[in-house]
Formats: structure tokens, sequence, C-alpha cells
């Protein structure tokens, strides 16, 4: 075969692309291949594939859509914590000319991937997970508006995260940093493909991220019980409301950045090139009115989740509630003004600083109000020191430490100084991890019991927040004093012996953090074991107040066999107070959608899209292509959409509830 | 209190399967059409007409007037192909609306004071390289 025609059907794609040649990436190659291979054979011999086709993967219910989220970013944590314990020890070791493990371009790589995963298919997909799960629940619903879209959304989020992932093994992911700044990303100093995945996969993600957005602000708004007006929804649905309109209003501008990106590398248009007008500056400028609000879609559904457990575990309606509420509304506005933050340091005048910098210690304020309105909560309450209490408690101490260093770092003249030093670095990790991750584990811990019947062991899970805990204080306090001395992020090796010292302790707190890692998963295993000692039967494992405890746990497929009333905010603490009996006649017949498998296979085809894009592979792209917009047209014509659960089926249902449910 | 929830929760049943059937959206008449098809005809014609016919001499006042016309077309297309009006849904599209315009105005002049301002204090017109390497 010619070399035209080779290119012709595998476009830039050649054997050189394997990198066979990198030990490293062989070996964890191997240990994929064989982990990979036994999950692969387990399933095959349990025989398990239909029934995850069939119940899971092609499952339009949005609790199993959540369910599915939270195990794909579970996955994805994995990967990206792998890479962040590299890059620590590399950069504990690489001192005194000695270079590490990584070559610089690796160690590029390493430090991308980890950025990009970790925020939009580890923190992504565990809230959106969360929100799928509890909205619904919380409103009275039985699904989402658009209960298929919700699993194409899934879908998307995942194709993203495999086109991501094959990066790793067949060519190489971008060296760029996490927001792929040009020029560097341009196809001039980025020549490879890396950029280029980075690209596929975050467009195909973003579809099911903007979608998901849509679906959601439709259900909270159209689908809530009776009497549930919108200063009688729970705070987490608040929370969840503001993350998606945030969602909605800000992935097109991403969508659009990369897209312009896109052009610039693939057609030789010049937005962002050095050269014919291009504007680097404003590739940043843009990016960052994406990337701003997104910081808060992450961090609001968890203030949500810390208000749920804290009311829960002081036994206490939330102090405050219409102060929550205004707060998260005023962070959803203010989050849109505040993005130049991101860039004191590339050459605005002071006017423009200070303004930014100004806008940006308002948010603070809102911030501080939710911070008084907990402890307020907690003040006089009844505390039990639950697992998910725990991380609320250390979400509490922790956070507030990182909201004053971004306090500090609005300050234009201080970031100056600390711009892309590590201080940034800890910093953001400060309320990411402190933020994020630990009210993650706060809602797994919480909902668990809801979503499979059972509770989660708090001796694991204590362990795994304890871990967390400490590791993170030693991963990154440290980080802060070396950005204080200048040093600045990204950094392979080092040339200062006096400093290596910090980064060892850092790489300690990783180790920690690993455990702390590794004993949640041995929390969720012991737990499956033990099941039968955790399990809960009457649906209220923590003496809840929102709606999502009156059902059983695991709800049952159509969550409520009568749509509730809702008189108050905490409806279900005030149905216990009341003494509501639950129904126990006259069922009828319950409407609801019908499983598919069109999100799976239009994912499928879009990671194939995605990787012949990557390569140039013209023919594959143009026929993957047509392909999904053919399985769409073809799903449009598909009218057996729906059934009834007969009211025989909810009778024997709600039955098996009553005899698991104490006598009263 | 109890048996008041339970009756109402029995009264309410088979909600969900009957609110998308009783919305009272408004889904315009021939006539409405009919008005909207036109004026976007029109408020297309006027452009191509400007610029096509070199109407005005300045360039920059025949784009600002496209753009102008423009927005008012966006208003037309809301009006009468997407029947929005303060209260539809519930007020809740105008509020979407308000929302949109506000980020995209935020977005749009913030955007365009950053740059400008990047462009003043990084870009100065009077100075070439040679010029800038002779300062202190």
């Amino acid at each position: 075969m010619t070399a035209d025609s080779t290119s012709l059907l595998f476009g830039k794609l050649t054997l050189e692309a394997i990198p066979y040649h990198e030990p490293i990436l062989v070996a964890t190659f191997i240990g994929v291949a064989i982990g990979g291979l036994a999950v692969l054979g387990a399933l095959t011999y349990f025989r398990l594939w239909g029934y995850l086709w069939t119940e899971w993967f092609t499952s339009i219910d949005h609790k199993k859509i959540g369910i599915m989220y939270i195990v794909f970013a579970i996955i994805m944590l994995l990967r990206g914590f792998a890479d962040a314990l590299m890059m620590r020890f590399q950069q504990a070791i690489a001192f005194n000319g000695h270079e590490g493990y990584f070559p610089p371009h690796h160690y590029d790589q390493i430090f991308t991937a980890h950025g990009v995963i970790m925020i939009f298919f580890v923190a992504m997909p565990f809230v959106t997970g969360l929100m799928n799960f509890v909205v619904p629940l919380q409103i009275g619903a039985r699904d989402v508006s658009f209960p298929f879209l919700n699993n194409f959304s899934f879908w998307m989020t995942v194709a993203g995260g495999i086109i991501v992932m094959i990066s790793l093994f067949v060519g190489e992911f971008a060296k760029t940093g996490w927001l792929a700044y040009p020029p560097l990303s341009d196809i001039t100093y980025s020549p490879d493909v890396g950029v280029d995945y980075y690209i596929w996969g975050l467009q195909i993600a973003g579809i099911g991220t903007l979608l998901s957005g849509v679906n959601l602000i439709a259900t909270i708004l159209k689908m809530r019980a009776p009497g549930m007006s919108m200063m009688k929804m729970p705070v987490f649905t608040w929370t969840a409301f503001c993350t998606n309109v945030l969602i909605v209003a800000a992935f097109p501008v991403l969508t659009a950045v990369l897209a312009l990106l896109t052009l610039d590398r693939y057609v030789g248009t010049h937005f962002f090139t050095n050269t014919d007008g291009g504007s680097a500056m404003l590739y940043v400028n843009l990016i960052w009115i994406w990337g701003h609000p997104e910081v808060y879609i992450l961090v609001l559904p968890v203030f949500g989740i810390f208000s749920e457990v804290v009311s829960t575990f002081s036994a206490k309606r939330l102090f405050g509630y219409t102060s929550m509420v205004y707060a998260t509304v005023v962070i959803t506005i203010l989050s849109y003004i505040v993005w130049l933050h991101h860039f004191f340091t590339m050459g605005s005048g002071a006017s423009v600083n200070s303004f930014f910098g100004i806008t940006t210690m308002i948010i603070s304020i809102p911030t501080g109000a939710k911070m008084f309105n907990w402890l307020f909560t907690m003040y006089h309450g009844r505390i039990k020191y639950e697992v998910p209490m725990l991380w609320t408690i250390g979400f509490m101490v922790t956070f507030v430490i990182g909201g004053m260093t971004g306090v500090l770092l609005a300050v234009p003249p201080a970031d100056f100084v600390l711009h892309n030093s590590l201080f940034l670095i800890a910093h953001f990790h400060n309320v990411i991890i402190g933020g994020v991750v630990f009210g993650v584990f706060a809602g797994i811990n919480f909902w668990f019991p809801k979503a499979f019947g059972f509770r989660l062991n708090a001796f694991w899970g204590k362990m795994s927040f304890w871990f967390w805990f400490i590791g993170f204080y030693f991963a990154f306090m440290p980080l802060y004093v070396l950005g204080l001395m200048g040093v600045t992020r990204r950094m392979s090796q080092f040339e200062d012996p006096s400093l290596q010292i910090w980064f060892v302790i850092a790489a300690f707190g990783a180790f920690l953090i690993l455990l702390g890692i590794g004993s949640f998963i041995i929390q969720i295993a012991y737990s499956i074991w033990k099941r039968d000692e955790l399990r809960d039967e009457t649906g209220d494992p923590w003496n809840g107040r929102t709606l999502e405890w009156s059902t059983s746990s695991p709800p049952p497929a159509y969550n409520f066999a009568f749509t509730p009333v809702v008189h108050e905010v905490d409806q279900w603490w005030f149905m216990k107070q009341n003494g509501y009996k639950r129904p126990l006649s006259g069922f009828i017949p319950i409407h609801m959608p019908k499983n598919t498998g069109t999100g799976a296979i239009i994912g499928g085809l879009s990671v194939v899209f995605g990787f012949a894009m990557v390569w140039h592979i013209w023919w594959l792209a143009i026929a993957s292509f047509v392909a999904i917009v053919a399985v769409t047209i073809v799903h449009t014509f598909n009218y057996n959409r729906d059934f009834y659960i007969p009211a025989e089926e909810v009778n024997a249902v709600e039955a098996r509830r009553t005899q698991m449910l104490p006598a009263e | 209190m109890a048996s008041h929830a339970h009756s109402n929760a029995h009264g309410d049943h088979g909600h969900h399967d009957h609110d998308h059937h009783g919305s009272h959206a408004n889904h315009g008449t021939f006539g409405s059409y009919m008005t909207g098809f036109v004026l976007s005809v029109i408020l297309t014609a006027i452009p191509f007409w400007l610029v096509m016919g070199n109407v005005i001499a300045d360039k920059q006042v025949t784009a600002i007037l496209i753009m102008g016309l423009g927005l008012v077309q966006i208003v037309v297309h809301m009006i009468f192909f997407l029947h929005m009006d303060t209260k539809s849904e519930g007020g809740w599209n105008m509020m979407a609306l308000l929302f949109t315009v506000v980020l995209v105005l935020i977005t749009l002049s913030g955007s365009l004071w950053v740059m400008h301002n990047l462009n003043a204090y990084m870009m100065p017109t009077q100075m070439t390289p040679e010029a800038a390497k002779q300062l202190p």
C-alpha cells in the first residue's frame, strides 16, 4: 500500500502512535488490560451483560442514571488520582539534577489529563449524578422531564471520558494545561493529536452536560409536586436549579470557544493564532467566561448537600432558608462578573483589575452567609456525628481556609505575586477538595441507603474521612508555603534542594489521600458484603426531612404511588409530625417511559466519530456522523415509548413495603 | 391533618399524566405567523438593500444599522414564532429571557471592555519594536 492510501484509510494514525517505546505506559497498559479482561471475563462468566444492558445501560430511570453517573465518576477518580499521585512523587524526587521518572513531555500530559479528568469527568458526573438521583425524589416527581434525554446525556458524558482515556494508549494527550491556552494549543506549537483528543472529548461530553442541564431545569420548573412553590423547594433542589441555569448559560461559551480553536487547528483560521490578526488573549477571556461559572456549577449543589446534611443530623430545620436561597441566587449571578480574576496579570489596566477584584471579594459575602446559616443550624441542635456530618464539619473548617486564600488572591497586587504559583494550586484544591469532594462524599454516604436499601459501613467511612481530611492538609499546606516562596506550578523538576522537604511532605499527604480513597472502596465493598446487617427497611434511616425519605429504599421505579401534596419546606418532617399514614389501597396504573438503547448506541458512535476526527480519518468521521443522524431519525419513529405499570403490580410493591415497615 | 394530606394525595393522583394536556400555551394563528414572516422579510431585505445599493456612504453607519435591524428581528422572532410574552409559562419565559439578556450584555460588554483595555495598554500605536527596546 502506498503512503497516500494508508493515510486515506487511517488518517494520521500509524503504528508509531502506539507508545510501546514508553515503559511506563506499557506497564500501565498491561495493568489496565489484565484488569479490564478480568472484569469483562467476570461479567461474561456470571452472564451479567444482558442484565447490565436491559436493567442499567438502556434504563431511563433517573435513579439508575444517577447511580451510573456516580460509578463513572468513581472510576475516573481513580484515573485522575493516579495522575495526581504520580505527579506528587515525581516532584518529590526530581531534585539535584535527578530528572524523576517522567520525561517533561510525558509530565505535561499528566498534569493536563489530571485537571481535565478531575473537573469534567469526576466532579461534574459526581454532581450531575447526585442531582439526577435526588432532585426528582425531593420534588415528588416520578422521573425527570425528558427521561430518554437523560440517558442520552449520560452516554455522551461517558463517550467524552472514553475519548480522553483512549489518548493514554493511542497517541497522546494535550500538553497544554487543562484549559489549552493558545498559542500553545494552536497547530503551530501543538502539531500532534493531544489537543484534538482534548477538544473532541470535551465537546462530546459537553453536549451531555448541556442537555442534562436543560432537562433538570425543566424538571424542577414543571414537575414539582402540587403545593411545592419555589420557596418550598428543598435547598438541594434550589442549588441544583441554580447550577443547571449556570450550566445552560455557560457551557455554550465553552462549546463556541473550543469550536473556534478547532477551526484554527483544522481549517487554518486565525481566531487565536499569533499571526494574521488572531488574539490568544481573546481565548483566555472567553474560556474564563465559562470557566468561572463552572466552579460554581460544581460547588453550588454541594452547598445544597451540606444544607440537607446539617439540618438532618442536627434534627432542626435549616436556619435561614430564605437567606440560603437568596445567597444561592446572588452567587449564581455574581459568578458571571468575576471571570477576569483568573488573568489579572494578562495586562489589563488598574480600572479593569480593580473592578473584577472587588466583584470577586463581594462573592465571599453570600458564601459567608451560608457558612453562618450552617453554624446556626448546628447551634442548639442535637448533632449526630454520622459520616455525612463528619464530612460536613470537615468541609466547614477546610473551605473557610480556602475561601480566605481566595479573597487574598482577589487582591490584584497580591495576585501579581501569586499568579501561576503553587499558592494558587493550593487555593483551588483547597476549595475543590474541601468543598466539592467532601460534599460529594457526604452526599454519597447520606443518600446511599436511599439508593440501595442499606447503609454504608460507618467505620470505613470514618477511616476514609480522616485519611482524606488529614491527607488534604499534608498535601496542600506545603504548597501554600512553596507558592509564597515563589515556586511556579507545572514544573517537572527543581533546582533548589531546600524546597524538597515540602514536596516530600506533600507527597506524604497524597499517600494519605490514597489511603482515604482505598478506605472508601473498602467501605463500599464491605458494606455490600455486610448488607444484611446494614439493611434499612424503613426508607428513612437518618430521620430525614425531605420527600425522598418518604419512599422505600430503594424507591420503586415509579418513586411515589401517589403524588404527594406539599405544605412545608421540610415536607416529610411535617408529615411525620402530623401522623402521616401511607395510603394502602386505591392504587391505579402508573404511566412510565420505556427503556431504550438509543442513548448508548449514539454514545458509542460518538466515540468513533471523535476518534476519527482526532486522527483525521475522514471517511470514518463521515460514516459515524451519518450513522448518528440515522439512529436519531430512526429513534424519532419509535412510537413504542411508554407503558403502564399495572395497578396490581403497584399494589404488590406497596404491600411488600407495608410488611417491611414496623407496625404502628 | 393526616387524613387531609391523605385524601389530597388521592385527589391528585395521575396529576403528571394530565398536566401537559392542560397547558394553555399560545400556539399562534395563521395571521400572527404571516405578520411575523412579512416583518422578517422586510427586516432582512433592508440590510441587503443597504449593502447592495450603497445607500449610505459611511460603512460604519451601515454596519451599525444592520446590527440594529438584526436586534429588531430577534424580537420579532421571539414574539411571533416563539410566542413569548410576559405571561407564557407562568412568567418563566420572560424571566429566562431577561436573565439571558443580562448575561449576554455582561459577556459582550465585559469582553469588549477587557479586550479594549488590553489593546490600549499592550499595543501602543505610537511605538515601534525598536522604540520599545529603547525604553528604560
